[in-house]
């Protein structure tokens, strides 16, 4: 368990979670959710075919917070971060981001949520190839036609360290590199929540630490909610709560989790793990 | 293994639409190209290869004028009516009847107006009773057997809504007659007549109108049966004497369809070359979309490798698939090929050019698609799976297989090489007037092009697309990039645009400049207030000179007639005018000699014939023309207007002691200085109204009529291109879908960032913009140097003047944008139509 013990030895050590929370100058009250769901079911397919990938899930982001979800593959937690981030729409139950009802946004409404209040960052393949690292950047303020906030973006690109590599393409960046710009982009529009699906499953473990330690430190000095979808149990160490998904149902959350009690949540349900479902992952 | 070639064609529905649509669009092209170029040469070629007599006997010519087919209304050279009787004495001949033919007459429509036969002649002929020598055949009603009564040729009669019973009204050089339409027939095998009109008179009626009672134009003789047409020919040669010409049918056929052949030879080259661009664009599309789906392919390829798959059996495969595709689509191709040609044909027929002609899938042509269709394809296939076969099996595993693209070095260099040596072959070639050089330079230049497109569209695209950012913003910004990501993609997707637009370009400024020179020469010459001629440049009765002598405040009326005569032994045409008055009419530039010493005994000589037949002031020649007539006459003096007038001028006198035709080709009217001119103007009118098929006007008039011509041939012109440009909307669309597939995980992306569908949809169509925007503008280009290049060319053989329609261009410059537009509706609809979640998520 290698990984595990690099996880630890990332910059961001994970005993400071709670005192760093303490020193947050926000002023939201905690009780207010950025983004919360009731009673989420996602059905897929029909008859003998048919895949329940969410049953009934209810759950809350607070603001600042990081949140990990974890589970096994076909467990629904790619759904349920689809579903919440407007990219999917449930068969039962209902989401919201701040107070916009998901379901009641047609595509325009949810277009328009997604490029103002949420940011992405994906697995693998997330950025636009012709444009360069700024462009990316500053991508979905251009597209909705917004001036980016100069001091915040300097900001951020200072914070993940780009200064330098702000002129080149995609292409002419690692991995790692491409990932910075991912968290970058996702947060120079200062979105009420940051969506990212498996952030680091592309990466090595040293560059997934450094994503991983940027990550949280964007919710605990910037005050950034974040929700991160993940399989890796020393991915979801560096979150300040984990919430535990398996057949589309929660079934466990621990606040300021470790890597090690992560691994041993992930074993208890073993017994119960399914083999993998198609199209519910 | 051709289970697995099969499967595979079906799984990959994408990719297979997209290769089979390119070959069913290469094959389409030239199928359709070939097809309707086919039947174009053939409604010509085959106008005479309908004679029904065995053996014909016609006066003899002394030459033959090398005037196509119809030029046989000569009143002295016509054959007497006794000939026929000892025609049908000669042994083996089973019958024989005289006949006449002569151009000229027109059947009028309703509203009295001639009826439009597109520059087709307007033919009278006597009805030949005997089935056996009659080319044409009844359909409808009976034949004329009286001086009121007329049959017409059934696509005349279907043109005007006449019917059988009608009184119509019929145009003849002589007096209109009224008649009544007796018969319809049909015309040869397919009733072909290439959009000319034919009336059919009894034969009394027809020599009476047509040329002189008791002459025929030509005897027909049908063979006895036993006697081959040759040995019947040899023996009527033998009993008429060395004063008649003795034809067979298979003969008068060949030398029918060689003078033909050499008068069509410019639409013959201009068909060819559109069939090799056809090929060439064919070829190239396929070989294009091949090589864009090349990235997809390797890394499929390279995985069937690295499951053990040997080089030979991935090969196999790839060849297999390709055989079968190719099949497919050669197939598909020529059915829609087919339909392209006979839209074509439709589209001519709207122009007033009858292609009678059935469209026939030649030999050649079903060759040809399948060449192209399927050898094109397997090239285009193999060399992918040649490029897979170099991957390491192990890249096939990397998710993202990026084909890096290669370096344009090795292009700029050949292609700069290429367009300095075509650009230095069309220079020497345009300033030596050598147009081997100038048509060797032109292909070079094509070339060259073609291999810089690449290259030329990233600086293109850099320039326009700085404006978009203003323009749309990010949405802007993209689109420009995607246009930017692969130049060689750019340039092959606007290669056809390119080519078509070039074509179009070189063509309009060929016809720009035959406007302009046209405008000046007459500006140059006509000095007369009026110029009447008759449509299709018919010759028409002297009568209409006659009356407009009479005419109050007319000072002078010129006739001119042409005519061809052997001069010193050396074909060239000439023309005719009365001396007293010809001044008057035409600002004649004498370089050497006087106008007024042209008389009965001497000929004025242009100066270009002048130095190439070596002739000067002072000068003998020899006259002679078809009719076997001949004078000696003296050069008395050079003219410079080669362009107005033609290489020879004579006197009228000559004309008509030489057993000239007495009809006028045009009369020119000159007024008295104080004439009342609105008067006059009337007075002409009056005499017109008589004679629809004479047409009356100014100079300005007479420009715009002889302009008329020209744009006619390039209306025709550009129809065949439209063919082109049509593919060259279906390549853009082609790519554009190809683009949006390979791009989904990113326009997944941009949804997911929150660009809304109708940013998704413009960025798609902006793209398609540029792209077209760029081949059109690399086609005008290039189109204005070949077009400037021919027009100088052109120089010696009228093209005086030349000219930009820098209105046109634009206008093509705006098509080919609209083009993008039209190109991107679909592409940038399925775009904007792409679920995000499974955008994002596609491998």
């Amino acid at each position: 368990m290698s990984a595990l013990e690099q996880g630890n030895a990332a910059p961001y050590p994970v005993a400071t979670a709670t005192d760093a929370r303490a020193t947050l100058p926000t002023t939201l009250p905690t009780t207010l959710p950025v983004a919360r769901c009731e009673a989420l079911t996602k059905v897929y397919g029909d008859g003998e075919a048919r895949v329940v990938a969410l049953d009934g899930v209810s759950v809350k982001f607070h603001p600042g917070q990081f949140t990990a979800i974890m589970g096994p593959s076909g467990s629904g937690k790619s759904t349920l971060m689809h579903v919440m981030a407007g990219l999917d729409a449930p068969t039962y139950g209902r989401a919201w981001i701040g107070d916009a009802e998901l379901s009641g946004l047609g595509d325009k409404g949810l277009t328009r949520l997604r490029r103002d209040r949420i940011g992405f960052i994906f697995q693998a393949f997330n950025l636009v190839p012709t444009l360069s690292a700024l462009e990316n950047i500053t991508l979905p303020m251009d597209i909705a036609g917004r001036k980016p906030d100069q001091a915040w973006l300097d900001q951020v690109i200072d914070t993940v360290g780009l200064r330098p590599r702000l002129s080149h393409r995609p292409a002419e960046l690692s991995g790692g590199q491409q990932q910075r710009v991912a968290c970058a982009r996702a947060l120079a529009s200062r979105p009420d929540i940051v969506f990212a699906d498996e952030p680091t499953g592309n990466l090595d473990s040293r560059t997934g630490a450094e994503i991983l330690g940027f990550l949280q430190s964007s919710a605990r000095t910037l005050g950034q909610t974040i929700v991160m979808v993940t399989h890796d149990p020393v991915a979801a160490s560096y979150a300040d709560r984990v919430v535990f998904l398996a057949d589309g149902r929660i079934v466990d959350e621990i606040d300021s989790p470790t890597a090690d009690r992560v691994l041993e949540r992930m074993k208890s349900f073993d017994g119960t793990e399914l083999t993998d479902r198609n199209g519910a992952a | 293994m051709l289970r697995t070639a099969i499967r595979n064609l079906l799984a990959h529905k994408a990719r297979l639409t997209m290769s089979g649509l390119a070959v069913i669009l290469g094959v389409a092209f030239v199928a359709g190209t070939l097809t309707f170029t086919d039947a174009l040469n053939k409604t010509f070629t085959d106008l005479f290869k309908d004679a029904a007599a065995d053996v014909s006997v016609e006066p003899k010519a002394a030459f033959d004028t090398g005037m196509a087919g119809m030029d046989m209304n000569s009143a002295s050279s016509s054959l007497p009516a006794a000939l026929v009787e000892k025609v049908t004495g000669v042994d083996g001949v089973a019958a024989a009847a005289g006949y006449v033919q002569a151009n000229g007459v027109y059947v009028l429509d309703a509203d009295g107006h001639v009826a439009d036969t597109g520059g087709a002649p307007g033919i009278g002929i006597s009805w030949t009773t005997d089935p056996e020598l009659n080319s044409a055949s009844l359909i409808d009603g009976h034949a004329p057997t009286s001086s009121d009564e007329v049959a017409i040729d059934s696509a005349t009669a279907d043109d005007l809504g006449y019917h059988v019973g009608d009184t119509i009204t019929v145009l003849t050089t002589g007096p209109r007659m009224h008649a009544t339409l007796v018969g319809i027939f049909r015309y040869g095998q397919d009733g072909g007549l290439a959009g000319a009109s034919m009336t059919a008179f009894d034969t009394a009626t027809a020599q009476r109108l047509l040329l002189a009672p008791g002459r025929f134009s030509e005897i027909g003789i049908a063979a006895a049966d036993g006697t081959s047409h040759t040995v019947l020919a040899g023996r009527l040669a033998d009993a008429l004497g060395a004063s008649y010409q003795v034809n067979t049918k298979e003969q008068k056929a060949a030398d029918q369809a060689a003078s033909l052949e050499d008068s069509l030879k410019f639409i013959n080259t201009f068909l060819l070359v559109f069939a090799g661009v056809a090929l060439f664009v064919g070829s190239f599309l396929i070989l294009n979309t091949f090589s864009m789906l090349v990235a997809q392919r390797t890394r499929e390829l390279a995985l069937l490798r690295a499951l053990g798959a040997s080089r030979r059996q991935v090969t196999r495969a790839v060849l297999i698939e390709a055989l079968l595709l190719g099949l497919v689509g050669a197939t598909v191709g020529l059915g829609g090929g087919y339909a392209l040609a006979y839209a074509l044909k439709g589209l001519f027929g709207q122009f007033g050019l009858t292609i009678d002609s059935n469209l026939t899938l030649t030999g050649a042509t079903i060759t040809w698609s399948y060449a192209i269709g399927v050898a094109v394809t397997l090239v285009a296939a193999y060399l992918p799976a040649r490029r897979a076969a170099k991957v390491p099996p192990v890249a096939a595993m990397r998710a993202d297989l990026v084909t890096t693209p290669r370096p344009l070095r090795v292009r700029t260099i050949t292609g700069g090489v290429t367009a300095a040596l075509s650009g230095v072959g069309l220079a020497a070639g345009t300033a030596g007037g050598t147009p081997p050089l100038v048509a060797m330079g032109a292909v070079g230049l094509l070339v060259a092009v073609i291999v810089l497109s690449p290259v030329l569209a990233v600086p293109f695209v850099r320039g326009l697309g700085a404006v978009l950012p203003r323009l749309a913003g990010t949405t802007g910004r993209l689109a420009k990039e995607n246009a930017l990501r692969n130049p060689r993609r750019t340039a092959a997707t606007s290669s056809a645009l390119m080519i078509g637009l070039a074509l179009v370009t070189g063509f309009s400024i060929i016809g720009a400049s035959a406007r302009a020179s046209i405008d000046r020469t007459v500006d140059d010459v006509l000095r007369a207030d009026y110029v009447m001629s008759a449509a299709m440049g018919q010759p028409f009765t002297t009568k209409v000179a006659d009356q407009v002598r009479g005419i109050d405040g007319v000072r002078s009326v010129a006739v001119e007639r042409y005519g061809t005569a052997q001069i010193n032994g050396h074909q060239g045409y000439f023309s005719a005018y009365d001396p007293a008055v010809v001044g008057d009419a035409l600002a004649i530039h004498m370089t050497d000699g006087k106008l007024s010493a042209l008389a009965g005994d001497t000929i004025l000589v242009s100066a270009k014939e002048a130095t190439s037949a070596g002739l000067e002031v002072g000068d003998p020649v020899s006259f002679e023309v078809a009719n076997g007539q001949s004078r000696r006459l003296t050069v008395a003096g050079v003219y410079g207007d080669d362009n107005a007038l033609g290489p020879y001028v004579i006197a009228l006198d000559t004309y008509t002691a030489t057993g000239g035709v007495p009809l006028d080709q045009n009369v020119y009217v000159t007024l008295d200085p104080d004439a009342d001119t609105a008067a006059v103007h009337e007075a002409l009118d009056r005499v017109v109204a008589d004679y629809p098929v004479v047409q009356l006007r100014d100079a300005e008039g007479y420009k715009q009529d002889k302009r008329a011509g020209i744009d006619q041939l390039l209306t025709l012109i550009n129809a065949l291109l439209a063919l082109s440009v049509l593919i060259a909307v279906l390549v853009v669309v082609n790519t554009l879908v190809l683009s949006v597939i390979e791009r989904t995980r990113e326009l997944g992306l941009l949804r997911a960032l929150g660009m809304n569908r109708r940013q998704v949809r413009r960025m798609v169509r902006l793209e398609a913009i540029v792209i077209s925007l760029y081949g059109a503008a690399l086609g005008i280009g290039l189109g204005t140097v070949l077009g400037l290049a021919l027009t100088t060319v052109l120089h010696s053989q009228g093209l005086v003047a030349t000219a930009v329609p820098v209105p046109q261009l634009v206008l093509e410059l705006a098509l080919g944008g609209l083009i993008g537009l039209v190109a991107a509706a679909l592409p940038a609809r399925r775009a904007g139509r792409l679920d995000v979640l499974d955008a994002i998520s596609a491998t």
